[in-house]
């Protein structure tokens, strides 16, 4: 399982949302090859019945009072976009067919 | 060139007796940043002017009797994954060049609140991911020992700023060792503490289950007094753990006898490739904890060979998620005309991003990706349980754990990143603690070849006082933690 072939990585970095190239593909392959290979030992543990951690400390929900705060100023919330216009975040149109308005 | 800043406790000295002021140590420590940051890259980015108003304003509360407390009026750093509002933050990554914090954190705010005066953010492995601050977009920091060694990472810039006596304290976060590696490879002290024990609200995301938020000092006392300041629930963030926060300076007397020290076997004799040098010098420090009254114990923490394995399953598996965040949208770097939106959080993030952060997210997206979400995510989070249950039964035989913080001393520049897998490696004595959530702390023992040697004292979740105490007893029968590297005495 640990042999981790091109198309498998490619689809991978396709998920992540990555556009690599045909060098940094190879590169990928041959280090998440090394890595995986090394994960593999714990596929020699018996894990049966261990349930898994996901955090170390016991997680309840903690409930507050439903009190009212003042969020982040919109005009701050968007002061870091790359393009904004008034409070809107701009980004390539996503819906086909309708005019730029 | 300034001075080299002295310890905490002479700086108040110095501000009590009039003798100097708040402005002079910031001045100070500016100037002598600006002296030798050239060639050690601990600093990112100095922030001058904020940094003199905030200790005129210091000096103001002295003058009239009301300074706030211990911290007032001290230079400190803080790790460029923190925010703080107005103030650039950017993870040393391109893909946040330029992002100004709407808002400033947790630990931050409540270092600023008892007055302490941040000087700068520090350099970092890029997000985090990293263990020598050579995957950072700017310069890699060096070693304040050996410039052309690494400092460890990915808190370099923190630790080798408090070495190289720029500060005397400093903030970093550590996710697999990120904090008592970089302290251990240049000879100071660093805390993690107990996961949850300070809140991450404001610190940038790597892996949430595991990164925590700590302190580098010279001394354990230091290190116990900064805790004090910034631990403690917040309800920003729901993984902070809602204890009372001890006063951890109390527990501080000197005393170890009747303390059991428990040493792992397999981080020593059944260890594989940790430096000779290094594992004497951690057995001639329990020898000193010995001969100063603890007993020592070998308990067995059988799951440890594993431990790098599960840390960077679930590490990265955790990465992918959180730096999904990172699309060129919101803030952060956009690519330029883009095609439509897929390409452009494509481009945006391949542009943004470097390599060490793009093969931890193509790893965390493979082992969550359908198909190998059992074989490999399920399982590490298996194995973490079992890792767990190893502290649990080592901590009912033993007060606290010893161990070698790193199996070498600081390895040289370029030495690890043609090679990733023996660069995760080099984490095989620190991942443990965060798998388990466990406090540990990394403290100076000794020297190898002219370089600082780690010891890693573990302690039992929210036991912080117990280890502080043991490292604060170690270093009153020891002076490794005085040495100061040659060239920036």
């Amino acid at each position: 399982m640990a042999e981790i072939g091109g198309d498998e990585v490619e689809r991978v970095i396709a998920l992540a949302r990555l556009a690599l190239s045909e060098e940094e593909v190879a590169g990928m392959a041959r280090d998440l090859g090394a890595i995986l290979r090394h994960a593999e030992s714990l596929a020699a543990l018996d894990t049966e019945g261990v349930p898994p951690t996901a955090h170390v400390i016991p997680l309840a929900t903690p409930l507050r009072e439903d009190s009212a705060v003042s969020p982040l100023d919109p005009e701050i919330a968007v002061a870091n976009a790359p393009r904004a216009a008034g409070t809107a975040f701009v980004v390539p149109r996503v819906i086909e067919g309708e005019e730029e308005g | 060139m300034a001075a080299a800043s002295e310890t905490l406790e002479e700086f108040r000295a110095s501000l009590d007796s009039g003798e100097s002021s708040s402005r002079a140590l910031v001045e100070a420590a500016l100037s002598r940043a600006e002296g030798i940051d050239e060639r050690l890259s601990c600093f990112v980015r100095m922030r001058a002017e904020g940094a003199l108003s905030d200790a005129e304003e210091a000096d103001r509360r002295r003058a009239e009797g009301e300074a706030r407390g211990d911290l007032d009026g001290i230079p400190v750093a803080i790790k460029d994954n923190m925010v703080m509002e107005g103030e650039e933050s950017s993870c040393a990554s391109r893909i946040l060049e330029g992002f100004v914090s709407p808002y400033t954190g947790t630990a931050v705010e409540r270092l600023r609140d008892a007055g302490a005066v941040v000087v700068g953010h520090t350099n970092m492995d890029e997000f985090a991911m990293g263990s020598s601050t050579e995957h950072s977009c700017f310069a890699p920091t060096r070693n304040p020992w050996k410039p052309d060694c690494t400092p460890g990472g990915s808190s370099g810039g923190s630790a080798a700023a408090v070495a190289a006596g720029l500060v005397p304290v400093a903030l970093g976060s550590d996710t697999g060792g990120s904090i008592r590696q970089p302290a251990a490879f240049c000879g100071v002290v660093g805390l993690k503490p107990t996961y949850g024990r300070v809140s991450r609200w404001g610190l940038i995301a790597y892996a949430s289950s595991l990164d925590q938020i700590g302190v580098f000092t010279r001394s354990a006392a230091e290190a116990a007094e900064v805790l004090e300041v910034i631990a403690g629930h917040d309800p920003l963030d729901s993984t902070s753990v809602p204890e009372p926060v001890p006063r951890f300076r109390e527990a501080l007397d000197g005393d170890v006898s009747g303390l059991v020290v428990g040493l792992p076997a397999e981080y020593f004799e059944r260890s594989e490739g940790c430096d000779p040098e290094v594992l004497a010098a951690v057995r001639e420090a329990v020898a000193t904890l010995e001969r100063a009254g603890a007993t020592v114990r070998e308990v067995s923490l059988p799951h440890t060979r594993y431990a790098v394995a599960t840390y960077y399953l679930i590490a990265t598996a955790e990465a992918s998620s959180n730096l999904a965040r990172f699309d060129g949208v919101r803030y952060g770097r956009r690519a330029s005309e883009p095609k439509d939106l897929g390409d452009m959080y494509r481009r945006s993030r391949s542009e943004g991003f470097g390599a060490e952060v793009k093969r931890r997210i193509v790893l965390g997206t493979y082992v969550l990706s359908a198909g190998y979400y059992d074989a490999y995510y399920r399982k590490a989070q298996q194995v973490r349980t079992l890792l767990r249950r190893d502290f649990d039964a080592a901590f009912e035989r033993c007060d606290v754990i010893a161990t070698p913080t790193a199996p070498e001393v600081a390895f040289g520049l370029g030495e690890k990143t043609d090679d990733p897998l023996r660069m995760y490696l080099s984490d095989i004595f620190t991942v443990s603690a965060n798998l388990a959530g466990v406090p540990a702390l990394s403290l100076p023992c000794g020297f190898s070849r002219g370089l600082p040697v780690g010891l890693q004292l573990m302690g039992a979740p929210l036991a912080e006082a117990m280890v502080l105490r043991v490292a604060d007893a170690y270093q009153r029968h020891s002076d490794h933690h005085r040495q100061r590297p040659p060239e920036f005495a």
